[in-house]
């Protein structure tokens, strides 16, 4: 059931760069790219160059005016005032030159997989330099300054139409996806992450559902801080089939943010990399059961570059192209190139050594919380399965 | 924070000869569960709950019941005397008044007029405001020993990485009187340095920041 796949990248993506000791870092990128072609995952003509959004398009989602505050930031022409309203100039989203034109690349890029998709060039399409779910209307936040899902999503709406399923596996809650459709009845989200208790941005209670006509449309299940594969996986994949079951979409996108692994210093979730096999598994599969494999995987957090980032990524694609993940050894050639700039020793394998797996006490009471969110999460769409 | 910044001054009232069918017509469209009972000079001289309105109603399964009993006058089965506050009193104050005396809504009154209404919902808004999630932001919880100048000890911390605080609450730690928890809510999606230079400072913090293995 495999359909044909392309890869949306260039060099160019990683220009979005906040400075040297900032925790988002999309050489990420760049080094998921570079271990798929050494692993003979990624030919060249998978691949597809990002274009740049235009001012209007990004328009679809962002307000003028602060479109325009990035766009003097990028020239370095914002006051520090004006900036902090826009959530500019910040420790989570500093001011770095050009960053109107490289965040409109990466709004782009996820432009270009939508239209690769829906004018049928390719059943699904992946873009790892997007997927920043935190950006406002007028507000960048959370290592986010344009929000790429969200005017992908008004793009579609607005050219195609077609209802949009958007899930969020980001250790953090996609809340400027969610916010940005919230009254809206065709385009439902859906968003797992790690408890907002403590974690940013806090948001994401089981209890939003989106509002007036949009209400029932938004799902969220926040699990709890150390949640491992099994718990993890049993609530994915619990809700998103039967969200999907729901919804009935026409088009999924997913936000495969790759932070909820136990190596991950931003976050407290405890997962291995068995759950960055199985995501982009379901989401295929779902994609060809409702939406004729209509499938647009984004990027998103992951702060483990070296460890958990660049594996996790490849999984998506070696699913979405092949339709299985790999196992086994990774390429020599990669391993030997970016150890050199590794400050941690890089793994070996595909999948996490069961040996490095953290022990966690409280399991048992961790995936029974879980499992009373998705409950919660899920208790208006039982029997309310549209036909 | 003072009760004239949170309390509602577009308030439904009725006058003490108003008809009960009147006050449960208005509880029903207004969705509200209080109404006042206030004089022609705007004194409150009354309260009713959607709970008083419900008790004068006939039971739903006595079928034969003509509701004549809602054509009493409201004043005869009104609360009084009505407990009230003032513009001027502070949010903690109405708190330990809805805590003590079980009830849900609270007239504001200032020379002997009505000027506005509070309801434990509008306090409760209030506390989620002070407790700030409902912004974005990080949760820390740091334990300190309760002796004074710690607070701002444990602050110059944020303000030296230039972390916005959204809000900061202070509780005591468990029965021990020699510690408090100090709980930051803070501006930023990567709480790491913070959590750094608190614990290379020497300050202990609290779940999930005190697993080892996870950074």
């Amino acid at each position: 059931m495999s359909g044909n796949a392309s890869f949306v990248y260039s060099d160019a993506l990683l220009n979005y760069h906040f400075h040297s000791d900032h925790p988002f870092n999309q050489k990420r990128v760049q080094m998921t790219k570079e271990l798929l072609e050494a692993a003979h995952q990624l030919d060249q003509t998978d691949i597809i160059p990002p274009r740049k959004a235009t001012e209007q398009e990004l328009a679809l989602f962002h307000d003028p005016q602060f479109i325009e505050a990035v766009k003097q930031a990028s020239n370095g022409e914002l006051s520090e005032t004006t900036a902090a309203k826009y959530g500019l100039g910040t420790e989570d989203t500093p001011i770095f030159e050009n960053m109107h034109e490289a965040s409109s690349l990466l709004v782009g890029g996820t432009l270009t997989a939508v239209d690769a998709v829906l004018e049928k060039r390719s059943t699904h399409s992946l873009h790892l330099g997007g997927g920043l779910h935190h950006g406002f209307k007028q507000k960048a936040s959370g290592f986010c300054i344009y929000n790429d899902g969200a005017v992908a999503i008004k793009y579609i709406r607005q050219h195609y139409n077609l209802k949009v399923l958007y899930v969020d596996t980001d250790a953090h809650h996609g809340d400027g996806v969610q916010w940005a459709f919230y009254d809206d009845p065709n385009v439902c989200t859906f968003s797992i992450h790690e408890t907002g208790r403590y974690l940013f941005p806090g948001t994401g209670n089981v209890n939003e559902r989106g509002i007036k006509a949009g209400h029932g449309y938004s799902f969220n299940i926040p699990i709890d801080a150390f949640t491992q594969d099994e718990s993890f996986l049993h609530v994915y994949e619990s809700a998103f089939r039967e969200i999907t079951a729901f919804f009935q979409p026409d088009i999924i996108i997913t936000q495969n943010g790759a932070d909820a692994h136990f190596h991950d210093p931003l976050t407290h979730l405890s997962a291995s990399m068995q759950i960055y096999e199985r995501i982009p598994q379901l989401a295929h599969e779902l994609a060809h059961t409702y939406c004729e494999g209509r499938w647009v995987a984004l990027g998103g957090g992951g702060y483990d570059i070296w460890r958990v980032v660049p594996r996790a990524w490849a999984q998506v694609w070696n699913v979405m192209r092949y339709g299985v993940p790999k196992s086994g050894s990774l390429p020599l050639s990669w391993l030997k190139k970016w150890q050199k700039s590794a400050p941690v020793t890089l793994p070996r394998t595909w999948q996490d050594q069961s040996d490095t797996l953290p022990n966690i006490p409280r399991k048992a009471d961790i995936q029974e919380k879980n499992d009373k969110m998705l409950q919660v999460a899920l208790k208006y769409t039982k029997g309310r399965t549209k036909t | 924070m003072l009760v004239e910044e949170i309390m509602k001054t577009d308030v439904v009232t009725l006058p003490p000869n108003a008809p009960i069918k009147e006050a449960l017509h208005l509880l029903q469209t207004h969705r509200i569960r209080h109404i006042p009972i206030v004089n022609t000079k705007k004194q409150v001289i009354g309260i009713v709950s959607d709970r008083d309105v419900r008790d004068a109603s006939p039971s739903i399964f006595d079928t034969t019941s003509d509701n004549s009993a809602l054509s009493n006058e409201i004043q005869t089965i009104m609360s009084k005397p009505v407990v009230t506050v003032h513009p001027l009193d502070l949010v903690e104050e109405i708190a330990s008044i809805f805590y003590d005396e079980e009830f849900a809504s609270l007239p504001v009154v200032q020379n002997n007029q009505l000027v506005g209404i509070v309801t434990e919902k509008d306090m409760l808004y209030t506390l989620i405001q002070l407790t700030g999630t409902h912004v974005q932001s990080s949760h820390i919880e740091v334990k300190v020993p309760h002796r004074p100048g710690i607070l701002p000890e444990v602050t110059a911390i944020f303000g030296k990485r230039k972390t916005n605080i959204v809000s900061v609450l202070i509780y005591p730690y468990k029965d021990d009187p020699n510690f408090k928890i100090l709980v930051f809510r803070i501006q930023t999606m990567n709480p790491l340095p913070v959590i750094q230079d608190l614990k290379k400072a020497g300050y202990e913090l609290m779940w999930p920041n005190n697993v080892e293995d996870n950074v």
